[in-house]
């Protein structure tokens, strides 16, 4: 996110803020593919991460009022995506639903379709996605999010530290723990498939 | 040697470790350091292969028709009676404007000629006219825009001004369009408001590497070319009717 970008964006939260749809229409046209892969990876499965989008901007456009003006309007979204996700998570696991996708449903450790069976590539195939789903699971909510922003979003880890609302220390310490869990949990298969 | 924590490694791997240079010199001197970083990279490059299912350039659009009934109302400044009076009456233009057109151009190859601009009402005329004007002068300013070459920072608060101009114009025909039921008509004015949209809102100053940016969004899009054959479909109404031009 450059400051170009950011500029843009606090000029367009000003007039949303004053009731301006338009401008607030261009936000959600900006962030929409952002949010979902954010809300897809934390929750697991489509029609969650599509019900956390919509959610997001819902409540991000109710509490336009709250933003820091000052602030990075991304991170601003992403933060309140990830609670959104994490509410949706919770309310699954007070169900006994489980977090992740699905097993029967559409794959999201996708497979690679042909090619040598590189230790990489088998590291992938049926046994070693279930671990590493389960692994996700096995993830705390702030271990999960500190990672999905750190390593698939590339987010500083000062705006991981601000999604999350603790300090850069933390954020971090999160990413190593999410790592780890992730690493245990494939480093048997990777090994056996050398 | 005191060897380095599976924390210090993979922090490192992010570039976010206190000390990167001196982990990497650790490293280069180092085997056992070196071979837990390698299997940290082995088990962190493998789950880049954790796809996310894709979502189009629309994807944004269709998030906010679901999203914009349920926003709640904010307060707006009033608008003046006069405004409203015109909003209606251009409503109402619009209306019979695109109706005319279509009526001229949903004859299926081969079942009689497509009216043409000399069996229409002289009023038909001058709302076709209007339309294939406002279609003009659309794809001439984003056409203006995507071939703006410029060395340094670019000031496009003129374009701006016209984007905005538009905008209004568009609304008005794009509601008609999908209130009388013809999709492409509606899907083409929508995806040029999402476009005049970010230019009017957008900064006025851009660099040539958002110019850049922007031409490839309106080609990519293919916006401009619907727009050519739109307002191409609407001048030559006494030529057969292009069917399914988008
Ligand atoms: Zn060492």
């Amino acid at each position: 996110m450059n400051s170009r970008m950011e500029f843009a964006n606090g000029e367009l939260v000003a007039q949303a803020r004053s009731g301006n749809a338009d401008a607030f229409r261009v936000l959600v046209d900006r962030h929409s593919r952002g949010l979902f892969r954010v809300a897809f990876r934390m929750t697991g499965n489509e029609p969650d991460a599509e019900d956390v989008v919509q959610e997001s901007f819902l409540r991000a456009y109710r509490q336009l009022g709250k933003f820091d003006q000052r602030a990075s309007f991304g991170t601003w979204l992403y933060r309140i995506t990830v609670n959104c996700a994490l509410d949706l998570v919770r309310s699954r696991k007070r169900r006994g639903e489980p977090w992740a996708a699905d097993p029967g449903a559409e794959d999201p450790m996708q497979t690679a379709a042909s090619g040598d069976p590189t230790p990489e590539r088998l590291a992938f195939s049926g046994e070693v996605r279930e671990r590493v789903a389960d692994a996700l699971n096995e993830l705390s909510a702030a271990e999960r999010a500190a990672f999905v922003l750190r390593h698939y979003e590339g987010l500083p880890i000062e705006d991981v530290s601000r999604v999350l609302g603790c300090n850069p220390g933390a954020a971090k310490h999160s990413v190593f723990r999410a790592v780890q869990k992730l690493r245990r949990a494939l480093e048997p298969l990777v090994s056996a498939a050398k | 040697m005191k060897h380095l924590t599976e924390e210090t490694l993979v922090l490192h791997y992010y570039g976010d470790a206190d000390e990167d240079a001196a982990v990497e010199q650790h490293c280069a001197e180092c085997e056992a350091c070196r071979a837990l970083y390698h299997s940290i990279e082995r088990a962190l490059g493998g789950l880049e292969k954790w796809s996310v299912p894709e979502r189009g350039a629309a994807y944004g659009a269709e998030v906010w028709k679901r999203l914009q009934p349920a926003l709640p109302a904010r307060s707006r400044v009033p608008i003046p009676a006069v405004s409203w009076r015109w909003a209606v009456a251009s409503l109402a233009l619009a209306a019979m404007l695109v109706l005319a057109f279509l009526a001229g151009r949903s004859y299926p190859p081969g079942s009689g000629p497509a009216p043409t601009v000399a069996k229409n009402t002289l009023r038909e005329r001058v709302l076709l006219v209007a339309l294939s004007d406002y279609l003009e002068r659309s794809q001439r300013m984003l056409t203006e825009l995507a071939n703006a070459g410029a060395a340094g920072p670019y000031d496009i608060s003129f374009e701006q001004g016209r984007a905005a101009d538009l905008l209004d114009e568009s609304r008005l025909y794009r509601q008609t369009a999908a209130r009388t039921g013809d999709d492409v008509v509606a899907g083409v004015l929508d995806e040029l408001e999402r476009v005049l949209l970010e230019i009017a809102h957008g900064p006025s100053r851009i660099s040539p590497a958002e110019l850049e940016d922007l031409r490839f969004r309106l080609q990519a899009e293919g916006i401009l070319f619907k727009l050519r054959v739109l307002s191409a479909n609407v001048r030559n109404q006494d030529q057969p009717a292009i069917q399914h031009p988008l």
